[in-house]
């Protein structure tokens, strides 16, 4: 029997309960928030069990949301289960001032790398990765790019003396 | 400060091994990515990769820009197979928006991703061949790429960087040149390609250079997630547009060719039977093109989707005689075009796996947040682990043959 998105969050509320929250379908595609500290047993779960088989990350990846309080940063992981040709979408809550989430590279070696990004540019923490160093951007950066902290350059923006460019200056 | 990687004197003295800089910029590495090996002989015993040197933050770019002028940036990640890139952003968009395209213009597309595959896939093959020391079939193959660069050209006045189709389906209509140099190449490419074939995929030596070099077991290389003809040379046939068909995959009929071992061989010969595939693919939608114009004439000027008329640039003539092509090519151009919110993630089969775009709207004219899923990205990672107890010679050509293109790996 196919495997449908009914069996797998019915599988999942069996296992997990109430803990499992904003379940939705946007697309097409099944998406649920784990509590941070549950990622890796709610993965574990997914990957081990016999009817599931989610064993293929696809995607691991940040988001940054300023207005939920208390729970700033997100964590999106989306895995495969290639057998039953089925995606699915967990997302993580994390507080900005202590950004904890449990490693998956365990699980997955290819998460090393993405989890390596993730931190490089919203400075989630990993707990238990082997290498949490930056990877994109140079080692002496000090602060986390992706943020919504750092919008990118206004184009409008008047304040540069800068003449070549066009930005404010003096035509002469 | 961190630690520097290269070792210094006192330690290097004592040292039995050598430290090698492979790379930033080396000629064997095909683009900017610096390996730092620590070899016995020609013995690979470590490799530390280091990356980012190309990184231009496409994500923090694209959440300032309005979802059309988010293409070129696509242009850029994958550059040897930009139009896959440009169609994936394109399919993105319209699975949010919820847009279906008519069949010409999703054949159309097919047709251009699938001539964008085979370029790919000749740059790797032809550069595998260079790296084992033959350089002819590379000169000789380059004349077919420059070929499907033509036909790229014909159709959206660029080659490389492509920024090629638009929110919805093309820009303009194909032309007829567009079809004839689409029919000359068809014509001519399975001769060249053939003859590539008896150059390279029976050769003693290139068959001596590459069996055994570089592999990756199935199940390693699911675990880092490999996609593309990387993983099915490890003998995995997952090919998204089997998967998941999208732009009416569904309606075509090809094999996902694999190999065994997922070594630099096989490798090359899933890359080499995809590009048949491809040929083929590429005939049937003309053949499928062909037989809709006949029975419904007038959709021989179709190419894009009439409800797509809000996002796609209405094109030049309408808008300098006609009132709403006006509002909407200004409303366009000045990206005041709003989406919806929504929360969308979109996969094609790039020319190294698995492209996605996982975009988060929240209802403004930019993306709120945006992630492209570089395949190359993700199976860089594993390059240490192919290589390490092999030669020298070996971790070259499985570079070559991983296909890292540096404009993915660094976004």
């Amino acid at each position: 029997m196919a495997l449908t998105k009914e069996i797998i969050k019915e599988r999942l509320t069996e296992k997990f309960g109430e803990q499992l929250t904003e379940w939705a379908e946007p697309y097409g595609m099944l998406t649920f928030t784990a509590p941070a500290e549950m990622n890796l047993k709610v993965m574990q779960f997914l990957y081990d069990d016999e009817t599931l088989r989610f064993r293929f990350l696809t995607d691991l990846t940040g988001a940054h949301f300023p207005d939920r309080k208390g729970e700033e940063l997100s964590v999106i992981y989306h895995l495969h289960s290639l057998e039953n040709n089925i995606r699915l979408r967990m997302k993580v809550y994390t507080p900005i001032e202590k950004p904890d989430v449990f490693t998956a590279t365990q699980l997955f070696a290819g998460a090393n790398w993405m989890e390596r990004e993730t931190y490089d540019f919203f400075g989630v923490n990993f707990v238990g990765h082997p290498n949490l160093i930056r990877i994109l951007n140079v080692d002496e950066m000090d602060y986390f790019p992706m943020r919504k902290e750092y919008p990118m350059e206004d184009p409008t923006r008047i304040d540069k003396d800068d003449e070549m460019f066009g930005r404010g200056g003096t035509v002469v | 400060m961190s630690e520097h990687h290269i070792k210094l004197s006192e330690e290097s003295l004592q040292k039995q091994t050598t430290t090698l800089n492979l790379g930033p910029t080396h000629p064997a590495t095909h683009g900017v990515f610096q390996n730092i090996l620590e070899i016995d002989g020609e013995r690979v015993l470590e490799a530390t990769p280091t990356i980012g040197y190309i990184h231009r933050a496409f994500e923090k770019i694209a959440e300032r820009r309005p979802y059309y002028q988010i293409t070129p940036l696509t242009d850029r990640l994958n550059y040897c197979s930009s139009p896959i890139n440009n169609m994936g952003w394109h399919m993105t968009i319209e699975k949010l928006l919820g847009l279906k395209l008519p069949k010409r213009v999703e054949y159309l597309r097919v047709i251009i991703m699938e001539l964008a595959r085979i370029a790919d896939h000749l740059v790797c093959n032809s550069v595998i061949a260079v790296d084992t020391g033959a350089l002819t079939g590379f000169t000789y193959v380059f004349q077919y790429r420059e070929m499907i660069y033509e036909i790229f050209e014909e159709i959206c006045g660029s080659r490389l960087t492509t920024n090629i189709g638009r929110v919805g389906g093309f820009e303009r209509n194909f032309t007829q040149v567009a079809f004839q140099k689409l029919k000359k190449f068809l014509d001519k490419f399975p001769k060249a390609l053939r003859e590539f074939e008896n150059l390279m995929n029976r050769n003693r030596i290139f068959m001596d250079r590459c069996i055994g070099a570089g592999p990756i077991s199935a199940e390693r290389a699911l675990s880092y997630s490999f996609t593309g003809p990387n993983l099915r040379a490890a003998g995995v046939d997952y090919d998204v547009r089997v998967a998941q068909p999208y732009s009416s995959y569904e309606d075509f009929d090809f094999k996902i060719p694999v190999g065994t071992k997922g070594d630099v061989y096989d490798r090359y010969m899933v890359r080499n039977d995809e590009m048949w595939q491809s040929d083929s693919i590429i005939r049937q939608a003309l053949e499928k093109i062909e037989a809709i114009e006949r029975e419904f004439p007038e959709q021989k000027d179709v190419f894009y989707a009439k409800e797509a008329d809000r996002y796609h640039l209405p094109p030049k003539e309408d808008v300098y005689t006609k009132m709403e092509a006006l509002i909407y090519h200004f409303k366009m151009v000045m990206g005041e075009i709003d989406a919806p919110p929504g929360e969308v993630y979109h996969a094609v089969e790039g020319g190294n796996g698995e492209v996605g775009y996982y975009l988060i709207s929240d209802g403004g004219r930019t993306p709120y947040r945006l992630h492209f899923r570089r395949p190359c990205f993700i199976y860089y990672q594993a390059y240490p682990e192919m290589i390490t107890g092999g030669l020298l010679s070996d971790a070259v050509i499985a570079l070559s043959s991983l296909n890292v293109i540096a404009g993915e790996l660094d976004a």
